[in-house]
């Protein structure tokens, strides 16, 4: 799974490369959003994760169940039974309000991990970059370091040494989701800075801290989205493969992976229900999310290309 | 060329004092220390002041470091706090067997991947090639935990075509005695692998498929067949190359999920059993190892690509 940066770049041309049609007084921006609307793939990514976070996010307001207490008089009823349309589990729990449960925490944890990620790195890569000499190569070093050590087994470490809640996970996988995005933003620092008009600021005496997120970040920004975007499907696996193994947020709290565990103990009963809309959501939502990184990463290359 | 050696492996043995620091400092991470971790948290202090000048822990971290790193040098990986083996021995069992495992899959999943890139390659936008591109992006995002259950209920419960658990054996070799079992998890281990091989074998070859060279030998009669196979083929898997020691660290998360799932005796076993366990010197041991053999799989990869193609030794 550490092999982030590699499957950053796993999905490149899917599809032929999207010409967006004569466009010639467009601004780069409106002409990116027309490259991003024009992708079908990634419209269909934006769409699916809309609907999973509806899903999990209004579905309980509508759709009211108990996530919390037990209720084992009510226990592996088959879809349809009692009030209860996808069944309920071993516990007792419905299985549709528990797949909403679940998707919060996925997503929650998802896009927060992202996010931190997307920060740390892009502020470590930017200095790296920035800095140069000895300083990058020291700090690139400690890049290839982590990124040696499978990212599987530090969050497993990891998750053996915290207590397991949304925050801890969410800080747990950003800190080490960071290196993939702070490689990326190093090379675009490292192009940056050779401008000429950054050269020129600098020359005039800008501070480093100027050229830092006034120049590079900003100019960074594709990048840093795309990979981000990535990120929020490898957290989101990482979350699920983690309560897979046991080792995530203990129950009352549903989730995905979690369910999908219980699911492999009554594989033999043939109670489908158990695993297979868990594992439907899971797949769509990173699906979703690839999808979007994808079409952002093609959208923003038609605005670099056209300027 | 001796000059690129010497120069990637310093960088790699640079990235391994990176990799065994990041795994030291993790390893004080642990909430009251090691001592508490192996005597208790009702432990009492006299004891936790025994534990910690025992075994150096009363010292200054950096010295406990350069300790800790000539225990490694030795092999001395510590010992299970649950069983109190030896860590090194406890990863000496499992080993080979997770070798049998990753190797199989990776080797599944090169004779698969790559001629599957090349045909969607040369069939670009085709039917075929969309359809392919579908299946590897699903495979892609489908995780093994999930695969591996959907493969159980179709193959070992509904045509009971594939026993459930993987082999049992207490060697490698026991392992191979009982093919059957093996098959599941090596094709579940493979399939995200097969999807990236044939993503990046796709995208490698139409990328030389639009280069002069490739445009040359068709002009001078090569039949497109001779083209993809004699002249592309070359250059198109260099790139490849270089990611295959990346891919370790992704196998082996690959493999903690699948012999979790088919309970194989593997180091990914042993692993998940240790984390469940809180045997937090087993883990280290077994994450160190892994590390170690994406830093030299990836060295092996380097060497092995400038050798396939001259011009990267001078870049």
């Amino acid at each position: 799974m550490n092999a982030n940066a590699e499957l950053v770049d796993l999905t490149v041309d899917l599809r032929p490369i999207q010409r967006v049609d004569d466009d010639g007084d467009l601004s780069p921006h409106r002409r990116m959003l027309l490259a991003f609307a024009q992708n079908k793939l990634a419209v269909a990514g934006v769409a699916l994760l809309l609907a999973i976070v509806l899903f999990s996010f209004v579905g309980p307001l509508v759709y009211h169940t108990d996530q919390v207490r037990t209720n084992f008089a009510q226990a592996d009823l088959a879809p349809g039974a009692d009030g209860h349309p996808l069944g309920t589990d071993a516990s007792g729990y419905d299985v549709l309000g528990r797949l909403m449960a679940g998707g919060q925490t996925s997503l929650i944890v998802g896009f927060a991990a992202a996010a931190i990620a997307a920060v740390v790195g892009s502020i470590f890569g930017a200095i790296a970059g920035l800095a140069g000499k000895v300083v990058d190569s020291v700090l690139m070093r400690f890049v290839d370091g982590c990124m040696s050590i499978p990212q599987l087994l530090v969050v497993i470490i990891l998750a053996t040494i915290i207590i397991p809640s949304r925050l801890s996970l969410a800080i747990v996988i950003g800190a080490i989701s960071w290196f993939p995005t702070a490689r990326l933003v190093r090379g675009e620092a490292l192009r940056i800075v050779r401008l000429d008009y950054v050269e020129a600021s600098r020359a005039s005496g800008s501070p480093s801290r100027w050229v830092l997120f006034r120049h590079i970040l900003p100019n960074s920004v594709g990048v840093i989205v795309v990979s981000a975007t990535f990120q929020v499907a490898t957290a989101i696996l990482l979350v699920a493969s983690l309560s897979f193994l046991g080792l995530g947020i203990p129950p009352p709290a549903a989730s995905w992976g979690g369910m999908l565990a219980t699911g492999l103990q009554y594989i033999y009963d043939g109670y489908w229900w158990m695993i297979y809309p868990a594992g439907a959501l899971i797949v769509l939502t990173i699906m979703g999310c690839n999808f979007v990184a994808d079409g952002l990463r093609d959208a923003f290359e038609t605005r670099l290309q056209r300027r | 060329m001796i000059a690129y050696v010497v120069r990637r492996v310093f960088h790699g043995v640079i990235v391994l004092v990176v990799v065994t620091a990041v795994i030291f400092v993790i390893l004080h991470l642990l909430p009251g220390g090691e001592a508490r971790a192996v005597l208790g948290a009702k432990a009492n202090p006299a004891a936790i002041a025994q534990f910690n000048r025992v075994n150096n822990l009363n010292r200054p971290l950096p010295v406990q470091y350069v300790l800790w790193i000539g225990q490694l040098l030795h092999g001395n990986l510590g010992r299970s706090y649950k069983t109190n083996a030896t860590v090194m021995s406890l990863i000496a069992q499992r080993l080979p067997k997770t070798l049998v495992l990753t190797a199989l899959a990776l080797v599944l999943a090169v004779l698969v991947g790559i001629p599957l890139g090349m045909l969607q390659a040369a069939r670009r936008n085709r039917a075929f090639d969309q359809a392919m591109s579908v299946a590897s992006l699903a495979m892609y995002a489908a995780p093994i935990f999930l695969t591996g259950i959907v493969a159980i209920s179709l193959f070992a419960v509904h045509w009971r075509i594939f026993p459930a658990e993987a082999p049992q054996g207490t060697s490698a070799l026991g392992i191979l005695e009982d093919p059957r079992a093996l098959i599941l998890p090596v094709v579940l281990l493979s399939l995200g692998t097969i999807a990236m091989f044939s993503r990046y074998m796709r995208s490698s070859t139409i990328e030389n498929l639009v280069e002069d060279y490739a445009r040359t030998a068709r002009a001078k009669g090569a039949s497109p067949k001779r083209v993809l196979l004699r002249h592309v083929m070359r250059n198109a898997l260099g790139p490849i190359a270089t990611q295959l020691g990346l891919f370790l660290p992704f196998l082996f998360a690959g493999t903690v999920i699948t012999e979790s799932v088919f309970n194989y005796p593997g180091m990914g076993l042993l692993f998940w059993n240790a984390a469940l366990a809180r045997d937090y010197p087993t883990e280290m041991g077994v994450a160190l190892v892994v590390s170690f053999a994406t830093v030299v799989g990836s060295l092996v990869a380097d060497v092995g690509y400038s050798l396939l193609d001259p011009r990267i030794r001078f870049t």
